[in-house]
């Protein structure tokens, strides 16, 4: 299982890296969340907003939110 | 009829009868002209806001891309100065778009109309000119910012500058579509909500600041005081207003009250025009950021030409209005 947030450096990618890492931990899942600050890895996804939150190489959330309910079913939806 | 009339009762009984405040004095203007105007603006804010935010959750930047990259030249200047209107700006968000856009095989003028748009037409300026000005002066900076944002572009499109953009940012990268998550009638709405609370949450407090210095000045300045320094028979008023506005931009949400106030003193609407655009659309961090993507050349071409473009509007809006 692979859980990774791609930012663009800006303090809302920090912010909801944080709020995934929460959720994370609540879910009870043992993985690490990889946090990357790479604009050109978000582009070759076909994207153009950041953060995105993947999971298992698949964006699952696009765009910043800090509602961590919406993070959480993100994620358990897409494990 | 206004309708704004029953927040202007509101703000009358505030004044009058609550904080009794003896009427027809300085404070009682300035008093409640801040309710009046801070009451106003947080209801057109909430509303507008909203309302945009359901429009842009039909309109990812993905989307954009993808009707931008089958137009040609100059459909493509003005419906990417059009989509900019409802597409949020932060420096953050320049670089994802500037490189997703080109990547995507978007041309580099098409691009630049985007640019130039999204920051100068963006919906917290516009709540606050029709609020503080009226819906006219609004229609005209949102027309003149159009016609700004398509001319702006199709002259760097004509420039052939593309060797003026970092070699890596042609290098496509991009595999294939990704699928957007599908988002419900319900999202939406929550997306739209939460969207307004944020941006009300983040500029609040310079709205209310704009607005107390402006009540200040509505009571306290004699009218036409400014006008021997900013009227429109002031050929430097312009430029001037453009150069002071560069800096300025995180904090367009205090200014535009403010400068509503200045027009009262005298400072004449071509003048004004051309400084709110100069405040949202030259952006000193936009430029530092857009530095990772372009040569400093092309900033000060892009900067120039938007500049130029703001500063014509200045003074043809000095001479008809």
């Amino acid at each position: 299982m692979k859980i990774q947030v791609f930012g663009a450096g800006c303090p809302s990618c920090k912010k909801m890296f944080e709020v995934v890492q929460t959720a994370v931990l609540k879910i009870g899942l043992d993985t690490k969340v990889e946090y990357i600050c790479d604009v050109q890895q978000i582009i070759a996804m076909g994207l153009m907003q950041s953060p995105v939150l993947v999971v298992n190489g698949k964006p699952v959330l696009i765009g910043f939110t800090p509602d961590i309910g919406k993070i959480t079913k993100a994620i358990q939806d897409n494990l | 009829m206004d309708i704004f009339f029953p927040i202007k009762l509101l703000a009358d009984w505030l004044t009058y009868s609550i904080l009794v405040i003896t009427p027809k004095t300085l404070l009682a203007e300035a008093v409640n002209f801040f309710i009046y105007d801070s009451i106003k603006i947080f209801i057109l804010m909430a509303v507008i806001i909203f309302a945009v935010s359901i429009i842009r959750s039909y309109l990812p930047p993905e989307k954009i891309r993808s009707i931008l990259s089958h137009k040609n030249k100059y459909a493509g200047n003005v419906i990417a100065s059009l989509l900019g209107i409802i597409t949020p700006f932060c420096s953050c968000s320049a670089i994802p778009l500037f490189l997703g856009f080109i990547q995507a095989g978007v041309p580099l003028g098409t691009t630049f109309s985007f640019l130039v748009a999204s920051p100068m037409i963006n919906e917290v300026a516009l709540v606050l000119l029709l609020g503080m000005f009226g819906w006219k002066i609004a229609l005209i900076y949102i027309v003149s910012g159009l016609i700004i944002a398509i001319f702006s572009g199709i002259i760097i499109g004509k420039m052939k500058v593309e060797s003026l953009v970092e070699p890596f940012v042609y290098e496509n990268t991009i595999n294939g579509n990704v699928d957007l998550p599908t988002t419900t009638r319900n999202e939406r709405i929550a997306y739209a909500k939460n969207y307004t609370l944020d941006i009300l949450k983040k500029v609040w407090i310079y709205i209310l600041i704009g607005i107390g210095i402006g009540a200040w000045i509505h009571g306290y300045v004699p009218a036409d005081f400014l006008a021997q320094y900013a009227g429109s028979d002031k050929w430097y008023a312009v430029p001037l207003a453009v150069l002071i506005g560069i800096p300025l931009y995180s904090n367009a949400a205090g200014i535009i009250p403010l400068v509503s106030v200045l027009t009262e003193k005298g400072v004449s609407m071509g003048t004004t025009l051309a400084f709110m655009m100069s405040v949202t659309a030259l952006s000193l961090p936009e430029f530092m950021i857009l530095k990772r993507v372009m040569k400093i050349k092309l900033i000060f071409i892009f900067a120039g030409i938007v500049g130029m473009g703001i500063i014509f509007t200045g003074y043809l809006f000095n001479l008809v209005l």
